[in-house]
């Protein structure tokens, strides 16, 4: 008892830390099953045949590679896009700024059910081919408002000062840019773009309404539920996830290395 | 770098206007300031230092005026166009780059390809060669301010410019760094301008010390000269304390103009008034006083300036011990007196004679706020208190 009462808060970690986890620690367990049947639900048998296979089931592969190919468009537009308006919102008074800034909230705000069907019926009042590219506008149409979040959060942060003093000391705007406000500015566009890219990966209904035939990795995962969901796509998951936490300690391990040599120094 | 002899040129500020929504930050200033000099800009938040500052650095944009160096025009000059470098208040290091990038910065900007000779002189200069690698935020607040210096001073500024540079830091590391600043000046032999509320570091550190009020320099001078004679009330209660006492121009005496209050005739050197009119104030530094048991009172010089009053508060503070008396009209003057007398000291309640030399006399014009400048809270005890004795009458 007195050990728990002391414990507590540990516990109550390491419990919703298991909490989150478990699914994952599920998915990925079962990407190394063997089903006996349809359905990959049930633990058989050990099996790696998955994993050495990936592309073993039609269309696993074509899907997952046309995710990434769309992600990373959106995100490097939506980026790119945004981070621009951030710097508009932050750093100038205009008419319509305030309304903008409500304006960028909005596609956050709005369910994703109304956003697909209403971009459909856009496209299709356009006569606009459903495809890739419909995907692509949409996706970059709702990551821009998390990309100015974000970077505008960064932005605000930062010290006027330090940019005042680069122009003192002989930084036109250019350089000022470039060398300031870029770099200090920098950590906040990434963690938009990785943001935007993950929002994209995993969009399944504003996705659903304007492929039109085009098939994203989620869209296969849901057409392929009805028949039973293939070992191979558990694979793929657990690959995207070990790639994320991969990065993640990398970063991790490079942060506490240089702050090692500095200590050291 | 250190220890060449540089041609430098003196900054001269004309008819600087700086407006903020029909608020004038800086009135119609007029000003040289000496090639080489280390020069104080003095005055409380919101006078316009820090803004005249930012305008010598084309940081801000003019509403009207000149800025030359020498013969140069730089009024229109972009920031990072102008020969001006700035030590900011929080210092602004480039917390993304290291030291070494930080005091190479503007050498960069510049295009100058061999930096590593120059960053090192200006390290060393500044006693942060072991730091070179290291992040500002690594740094102590003395060594982050070391580091600003040495960023803004390698690159050989016409002048620098210091922006309130040592307001955050602890006492003792100011009275170290003033002197550490005093050393680079010495050494680098640029114009320095300084800006600063606190009148301390302004005395000890600069030249030249114009006190600004409102916009407007109200004096401008070598501190000494300005402590000793003040111009304006304000000047008086800014800078150190005085004892001012509103009178009557009786006429003149030789070299002496006469004044009366309160029953009382004071001498003021002619020479040491700035009185226009009738109305006059006359003041007196605290330690020039010296303070007498009013028993005593015939041992002090005939010549001197004399007034009566009882002792309300003594404070022993171990140089000086300083009295508060107050006059027969409920004025409070203060005197620092030195620890030098054997013997038994005036304690609250006695009789006193003040008295001081002509000598020590300045006079002011009688028209102003007898208040100016005075540090509010004095102000607001002396209300304070006279508010708590009426409502006791």
């Amino acid at each position: 008892m007195r050990f728990i009462r002391r414990n507590l808060l540990a516990v109550v970690a390491i419990l919703v830390l298991i909490y989150l986890f478990i699914p994952i620690a599920v998915v990925a367990i079962l990407s190394f099953n063997k089903p006996s049947g349809k359905f990959n639900i049930s633990w058989t048998q050990f099996s790696t045949d998955a994993w050495t296979n990936l592309c073993g089931v039609p269309g696993v592969c074509s899907s997952f590679v046309t995710s990434i190919q769309i992600g990373i468009i959106a995100t490097i537009v939506a980026t790119a896009l945004g981070t621009m308006i951030a710097f508009a919102l932050v750093r100038y008074r205009f008419r319509g700024r305030s309304t903008t800034n409500l304006l960028i909230f909005l596609p956050m705000a709005t369910p994703e059910v109304v956003l697909g069907s209403s971009l459909l019926a856009l496209f299709l009042n356009l006569r606009f081919p459903l495809g890739q590219w419909t995907v692509v506008i949409a996706h970059i149409m709702f990551i821009i408002s998390f990309v100015v979040v974000t970077v505008k959060a960064r932005l605000q942060g930062l010290d006027p000062r330090l940019e005042e003093a680069a122009r003192d000391l002989y930084a036109n705007p250019r350089s000022t840019f470039r060398y300031v406000t870029l770099p200090l500015v920098a950590p906040g566009i990434a963690g938009a773009a990785l943001l935007g890219f993950s929002l994209s990966f995993d969009d399944f209904i504003i996705s659903y309404f304007n492929a039109g035939t085009l098939v994203t990795f989620p869209i296969f995962i849901w057409g392929a539920a009805q028949r039973g969901i293939p070992v191979q796509v558990n694979a793929l998951a657990t690959l995207v996830f070990v790639i994320a936490l991969l990065i993640v300690l990398g970063s991790q391990v490079v942060n506490y290395r240089r702050r090692r040599k500095l200590v050291s120094t | 770098m250190a220890g060449a002899v540089r041609q430098v040129e003196d900054l001269h500020l004309l008819n600087l206007t700086k407006k903020f929504a029909d608020v004038a930050a800086v009135d119609d200033l007029t000003l040289t300031i000496p090639a080489g000099s280390f020069f104080a800009l003095l005055g409380a938040s919101g006078c316009g230092k820090t803004t005249t500052l930012r305008r010598v650095a084309g940081l801000e944009d003019p509403t009207a005026g000149a800025i030359k160096i020498g013969a140069r025009d730089i009024t229109d000059l972009r920031a990072f166009q102008r020969p001006v470098n700035t030590v900011f208040q929080s210092y602004a290091l480039f917390p993304h780059l290291d030291i070494f990038e930080n005091v190479a910065f503007g050498l960069r900007r510049r295009g100058i390809k061999d930096v590593k000779t120059p960053v090192n002189q200006m390290l060393e200069l500044v006693e942060l060669s072991a730091m070179a690698r290291r992040k500002p935020t690594q740094l102590s607040g003395g060594q982050q301010q070391r580091v600003a210096v040495a960023r803004a001073l390698i690159n050989e500024p016409d002048v620098l410019l210091l922006d309130e540079p040592l307001g955050a830091l602890d006492l003792k590391l100011r009275r170290q760094m003033q002197i550490e600043l005093k050393r680079i000046q010495h050494e680098v032999g640029t114009t320095f301008v300084h800006v600063t509320h606190d009148q301390e570091e302004a005395m000890t550190m600069a030249d030249t010390v114009a006190i600004m009020n409102a916009g407007r320099i109200e004096q401008m001078g070598n501190p000494a000269a300005i402590y000793e004679l003040p111009k304006t009330v304000f000047v008086a209660n800014f800078l150190g304390q005085s004892n001012l006492i509103t009178g009557t121009a009786q006429g003149r005496t030789g070299d002496d103009i006469l004044v009366s209050a309160h029953g009382r005739t004071y001498v003021v050197p002619a020479a040491r008034s700035t009185a226009g009119g009738d109305s006059m104030i006359v003041g007196v530094r605290p330690e020039k006083m010296t303070v007498l048991d009013a028993v005593d009172g015939h041992r002090a010089p005939d010549a001197h300036n004399k007034v009566l009053g009882r002792v309300t508060d003594v404070s022993y503070a171990g140089v000086s011990t300083q009295y508060q008396v107050r006059t027969p009209w409920d004025q409070e003057l203060t005197v620092f007196e030195q620890n030098v007398i054997v013997g038994d000291r005036c304690s609250v309640g006695d009789e006193v004679l003040l008295h001081w030399s002509p000598e020590h006399t300045f006079g002011l014009d009688g028209v102003q706020d007898v208040h100016a400048g005075a540090s509010p809270e004095l102000v607001d005890l002396e209300a304070a208190a006279s508010a708590l004795e009426s409502r006791g009458a």
